[in-house]
């Protein structure tokens, strides 16, 4: 019996069992406190779908032996001047979210590139290095927003100034071009159809460059690099193009947050966007060095119903507003369980 | 340092060489006065306002940025954790505003409440730090930034709920949680005002604090010549040789961090008795970054050290803050721009340094 207990607590994993408790908890106090489940529920997609991306952009950096990709800004520093370019050209519509796209994911090849070469001269230190050319480059944007040249007034400031708005609404572009795609209504609650399908989409062309010779080779160069060297793949090349993809992934990732959002959120809106992500693929189970769209979907389904669901019923018990501070918790403290944890497939 | 010696080349004793070594030394530094200058120069800035701004924050800023020397020998990186220390010292200043202590008392008070708390965070930083060993800056910086939701929970929910404290000066309305803003009339300047010049116009010197600055800077350097000083640059240079030599190496590591949080502790009481209000919830969380860039600006890398590049940091970053602002408004027609490029400036500083401290160390490795 205590056999079987180990081996389902190993396959499990400390972080996705607590996690599973406390949202078990949570689904209790929440049933007791009469909460409206199919309103839970319909929010409860529409979150998971535009934050998934943004987690399955952490995969090509994991299987390439990257790490946790902390610089998910790099990518969605792109995705904002792509969806800014196209709102000022005033598209609307379809077209303003593929002009958005088709501009911002040239940039994030570029971009991931780059940051591909400066990954390739410090390995072992991705993390901290990760997080701060993030937060560098959010802040360095912070000028560009303010000094850029554009003109459309819905996203320049109303009184004569110059610079971009902190927030700019999307409802004259792409606000929910995806969630309302196909989308429909089971009893009270509504399916973002076209949300999860994109995202089923992206997932499968993951999981199917994972298939391909390149894909199988930079898994090999991320697991087991030694190995890889015999094989004559060059590892350096392929943590390049995992930083790329990675990067890529992130500037899609934050158009379909945004379009699911109704805002584009600039200056310090980005900054802490890469630890919710971490939090939710490490909760999905997976580790810094191993990684699987699996866990990408397991995780950001119980992380989003954690946030769905926790802080209304916390907030029945004492007043105030602490989906910010139960947020924080839950995700920097997976992410310290994962740095003090000695993960197997090491140097 | 030694094999670094040997690695040069017969002719570096030269003049010119000589020479260009400094400079790369002092690349940063330089680089930062430059700005600095020219910051001024725009920022057109009356010369007793900056002077006295300059000495003001010479005086209250140092220490925070002291407290991340000692994890630095001990080859741990910068703390960012030290935003723990700032919270030991915060909670002594809650407990003597609650219980209306003031002046110099007050603050020695909040000192000696602050210590016990601030070594039971190290206590844990360093556990902590201890299970993650070469992730030592991410990890910390990520406990950093844990503690700061904690604080909060612990703030806004328990105190009034399960911890009893009745102060309607502190309190919300509700009766639970601690309001956003704490009043340190109580002792603002308390320590600034015992020694404290003003025959200038324009200008204060607070000499007391400037000799509490100088103290723990003489401390400091006396304490790495001690044999436990020692044992921590030990570890710093080579954790593996210096456990072959018996030393400790895990405990030594973790009295490095609880010297770090307790200095920041104090540092942090020396600051807000200046600031003389308490962000309940701001006043601890930029604390890391701001320490960090000033040390790295001063020179000083992620693995070296020492007491000038402190002070020489501290006095360049904090004059870029003061200037920034008014020399952004002045070129660019935007005050806002100024008050980003700062904050840009202590983010990027520290990416530059990683990046540069991780490629330095990637090369050796690969050339071994």
């Amino acid at each position: 019996m205590k056999n079987i207990l180990d081996l389902a607590y190993n396959i499990i994993g400390l972080p996705r069992l607590i996690i599973s408790i406390f949202l078990l908890v949570f689904l209790i106090a929440a049933a007791v406190v009469d909460l409206s489940i199919p309103m839970l529920t319909g929010s409860l997609l529409v979150r998971v779908g535009m934050n998934a991306v943004l987690v399955l952009a952490l995969i090509p950096a994991i299987k390439a032996g990257t790490g946790l990709n902390l610089a998910l800004p790099l990518g969605i520093m792109c995705g904002l001047v792509g969806a800014v370019v196209a709102i000022e050209y005033k598209l609307s519509g379809a077209a303003s979210f593929a002009v958005a796209l088709a501009i911002a994911v040239p940039l994030a090849i570029i971009v991931g590139y780059l940051y591909g070469l400066v990954l390739n001269r410090i390995k072992g230190q991705e993390m901290i290095v990760g997080t701060y050319v993030g937060f560098s480059v959010v802040s360095g944007m912070c000028i560009f927003w303010l000094l850029a040249p554009f003109k459309n007034p819905e996203m320049v400031w109303a009184y004569g100034g110059t610079g971009l708005r902190n927030t700019i609404l999307l409802h004259s572009s792409f606000d929910k071009i995806l969630n309302d795609f196909l989308g429909f209504k089971i009893g009270e609650i509504e399916i973002p159809t076209g949300l999860l399908l994109f995202f089923g989409l992206l997932c499968f062309m993951v999981w199917l460059f994972g298939k391909t010779r390149t894909g199988n080779a930079m898994h090999v160069a991320g697991s087991n690099p030694r190995f890889a060297l015999s094989c004559g793949i060059n590892i350096d090349k392929m943590r390049i193009l995992g930083t790329v993809l990675s990067t890529i992934l992130a500037c899609i990732g934050i158009l379909v947050y945004s379009q699911s959002y109704g805002f584009l959120q600039l200056y310090q809106g980005p900054l802490m966007m890469a630890f919710p992500a971490a939090a939710a693929i490490l909760i999905g189970g997976a580790s810094p060095k191993k990684a699987a769209i699996s866990h990408v979907i397991i995780g950001t389904f119980l992380f989003q119903s954690l946030l769905v669901v926790a802080p209304p019923v916390i907030n029945v018990l004492v007043e105030g507003s602490f989906s910010e501070v139960f947020r924080g918790i839950v995700s920097n403290g997976v992410i310290l369980y994962a740095l003090a944890t000695k993960w197997e497939g090491g140097e | 340092m030694i094999p670094e010696q040997k690695e040069l080349k017969p002719n570096t004793n030269s003049p010119l060489i000589k020479i260009k070594r400094k400079l790369i030394e002092f690349a940063v530094p330089l680089l930062f006065l430059v700005l600095c200058i020219i910051g001024a120069y725009y920022a057109r800035l009356q010369p007793s306002f900056l002077i006295n701004e300059i000495i003001m924050r010479m005086a209250r800023n140092p220490v925070l940025v002291l407290a991340l020397i000692i994890p630095v020998l001990a080859g741990m990186g910068m703390n960012f954790a030290i935003v723990l220390g700032a919270m030991a010292g915060q909670i002594g200043l809650i407990i003597i505003t609650h219980y209306e202590v003031t002046g110099i008392t007050g603050v020695t008070v909040a000192a000696l409440i602050a210590v016990p708390f601030a070594i039971v965070f190290g206590y844990l930083t360093g556990k902590l730090l201890n299970r993650a060993k070469g992730k030592e800056m991410i990890t910390s910086m990520i406990f950093g930034f844990f503690a700061v939701y904690v604080w909060q929970l612990f703030f806004l929910v328990f105190v009034g709920s399960i911890i009893p404290m009745r102060n309607e000066k502190m309190i919300l309305s509700t009766g639970v949680g601690v309001r956003n803003t704490v009043d340190l009339v109580g002792i603002r300047y308390a320590l600034d005002d015992i020694i404290k010049i003003r025959d200038l116009p324009g200008i204060t010197i607070p000499i007391s604090t400037l000799i509490v600055v100088a103290l723990f800077c003489i401390l400091i350097t006396f304490f790495m010549k001690t044999k436990l000083g020692q044992d921590i640059r030990a570890v710093g240079q080579n954790m593996e040789i210096a456990a072959i030599s018996g030393i400790n190496v895990d405990k030594i590591r973790i009295t490095a961090i609880i010297i770090s949080t307790v200095l920041a502790a104090w540092g942090q009481i020396i600051w807000l008795q200046n600031i003389g209000t308490l962000n309940t919830y701001g006043s601890h969380v930029q604390v890391g970054l701001f320490a960090v860039a000033a040390l790295l600006i001063g020179g000083a890398s992620v693995a070296k050290a020492n007491i000038w590049q402190v002070l020489l940091g501290t006095f360049l970053f904090h004059t870029l803050f003061i200037i920034s602002p008014t020399a952004g408004r002045n070129l660019l027609g935007d005050a806002q721009i100024g008050e980003f490029f700062r904050v840009f400036v202590a983010y990027g500083v520290i990416a530059v340094a990683l990046v540069l401290h991780a490629w330095q160390k990637h090369s050796a490795a690969k050339n071994k």
